[in-house]
């Protein structure tokens, strides 16, 4: 599991072996950010079914030319919080419209169902298109593509401590836990539970920040002035354009195929 | 507590990206960068703590813990739990992108508000008391989160508002639950490292302290 945080390699399940980057992964990461991006906005302000389920096509056509694992990725994409699916099931009885089928009195609408409907599928279209374009990148590769693309220094530089010590406080965590464990520790439902989660949770907490004065030292020690140097081999090639250029066609179709659907009917 | 993207009003998603930017460059102007090390490691802390599941009845839930984010980084939690959503959007697909400035302010303003208002408090008072204050700010945040989640869908249609009660009053074991814990997490803060719940020149203060104490102890036997 704590592989999972590791800073330097995606975030994803390791396949072990085989490391030429899958299609997706050889173009430029700053154009797969903003195309993410755009996909993101274009998807959910899409009115129709139909057009959403295009949109989830694409995504499903971009996650096949990944090197993702494909039952993980699908998981991901469907676990939603809790409460998104009480809500998207009680929204066909909350709206009103016309009556499709009714349970224990309470009437379920039309309308209402096509709602829920069309808000799953823009989400799941927009967490796998996500998953597809940037989950392969790794953390710090992520990092410095923010930093190319203009975002505040102080928070790419925040974000790359967070990513380096996720790993790092989870092992911290496993051993504190296996420490609990190997005194008989069993949660349940009662005081002692959350009285000993805070206690770990605290402990993590103080220990964490020692650490980070121990780093501040040591950054100190090595000359730290308050600059990080950003090095990357980032280029934006013909392809990159190409590639650009052909997804934000497709987006752009969609949108639009969709608006005009919308004052047709 | 992540909402979807596509469930929301266009109008909800523009407001929560603003209210995000806004909060982010506050946040970010109270960071200088000596201080980042130390922020990170807590944003890794509490990405951390949202992997740690307690029990609650026969389900379990994730810790949150963004009172305590508030208690211990006051504005810089802003970016700390904006950084650990988006994380946690990118390579987990938990929530989405275009939510992303609701999903943070929902989360990171209740911290904050938290914090500036039971830092103050907190700091001066004995480790018992601190403990009932941080185990209010705990719950107080995990409500107001609620609060404002509830809100968010409200304000995209009035179909939601059934569905957005519902979810304010399912939370409430999980704000009793994070009130506890955030307890006991500041009696042992307080009790290990107090100089973590002052407000930041006291802090300096204390360090110095503890620099002068430990100088003291060098001298003496060591203690193992």
């Amino acid at each position: 599991m704590s592989h999972l945080f590791g800073h330097d390699q995606p975030l994803k399940v390791q396949t072990g072996g085989g490391d030429a980057p899958s299609l997706v992964g050889t173009f430029d990461p700053r154009v797969r950010v903003i195309a993410a991006c755009v996909f993101a906005i274009v998807v959910v302000v899409l009115q129709q079914i139909e057009f959403a389920l295009g949109a989830v096509a694409l995504a499903a056509v971009t996650m096949s030319l990944t090197d993702l694992p494909l039952r993980v990725t699908l998981k991901r994409m469907a676990a939603m919080d809790g409460f998104i699916i009480v809500m998207l099931v009680m929204l066909p009885f909350t709206t009103p419209g016309t009556t499709m089928f009714s349970v224990l009195g309470a009437e379920a609408s039309k309308e209402g169902l096509m709602h829920a409907v069309l808000i799953g599928i823009r989400a799941n279209a927009v967490v796998l298109m996500m998953l597809s374009l940037l989950s392969g990148m790794t953390p710090v590769a992520l990092g410095h593509t923010l930093y190319r693309l203009k975002c505040p220094p102080a928070l790419v530089h925040l974000m790359m401590f967070t990513v380096r010590y996720i790993s790092v406080l989870h092992d911290e965590y496993h051993r504190l836990r296996m420490a609990m464990k190997l005194r008989g520790f069993k949660a349940r439902n009662n005081a002692h539970t959350y009285r000993s989660g805070g206690d770990l949770f605290g402990m993590l907490v103080v220990r964490s920040l020692e650490r980070a004065e121990r780093v501040l030292d040591a950054m100190k020690c090595r000359g730290f002035s308050g600059h990080f140097p950003m090095i990357d081999d980032m280029a934006f090639r013909r392809r990159d354009g190409v590639f650009a250029v052909f997804f934000l066609a497709l987006i752009a179709a969609l949108v639009v195929l969709d608006r005009i659907y919308v004052f047709a009917y | 507590m992540h909402i979807v993207d596509g469930a929301l009003a266009p109008e909800v998603l523009i407001g929560g990206g603003v209210l995000a930017v806004a909060g982010l460059g506050l946040g970010l102007r109270k960071l200088p960068i000596d201080k980042i090390p130390a922020t990170g490691v807590l944003s890794a802390t509490f990405f951390v703590a949202s992997l740690i599941h307690v029990p609650v009845g026969p389900s379990s839930v994730h810790l949150i813990m963004s009172g305590l984010a508030g208690l211990v980084l006051g504005w810089t939690a802003f970016p700390a739990l904006f950084v650990g959503l988006l994380l946690q959007a990118i390579f987990f697909g938990f929530g989405g992108l275009t939510v992303l400035g609701v999903n943070t302010v929902n989360i990171a303003l209740p911290a904050v508000l938290a914090g500036l208002l039971f830092r103050g408090m907190v700091s001066r008072s004995s480790p018992v008391t601190a403990a009932v204050l941080g185990g209010v700010a705990g719950a107080f945040s995990i409500a107001l989160t609620t609060l404002f989640v509830a809100i968010s869908l409200a304000l995209s249609g009035d179909a939601f508002i059934p569905a957005a009660k519902l979810v304010f009053f399912a939370h409430i074991p999980i704000m009793v639950v994070e009130g506890l814990v955030s307890a006991a997490a500041v009696y042992l803060i307080a009790k290990v490292k107090p100089a973590l719940l002052q407000p930041a020149d006291a802090a300096a203060d204390f360090q110095l302290q503890a620099a002068v104490l430990r100088a003291k102890q060098a001298g003496e036997a060591p203690n193992g």
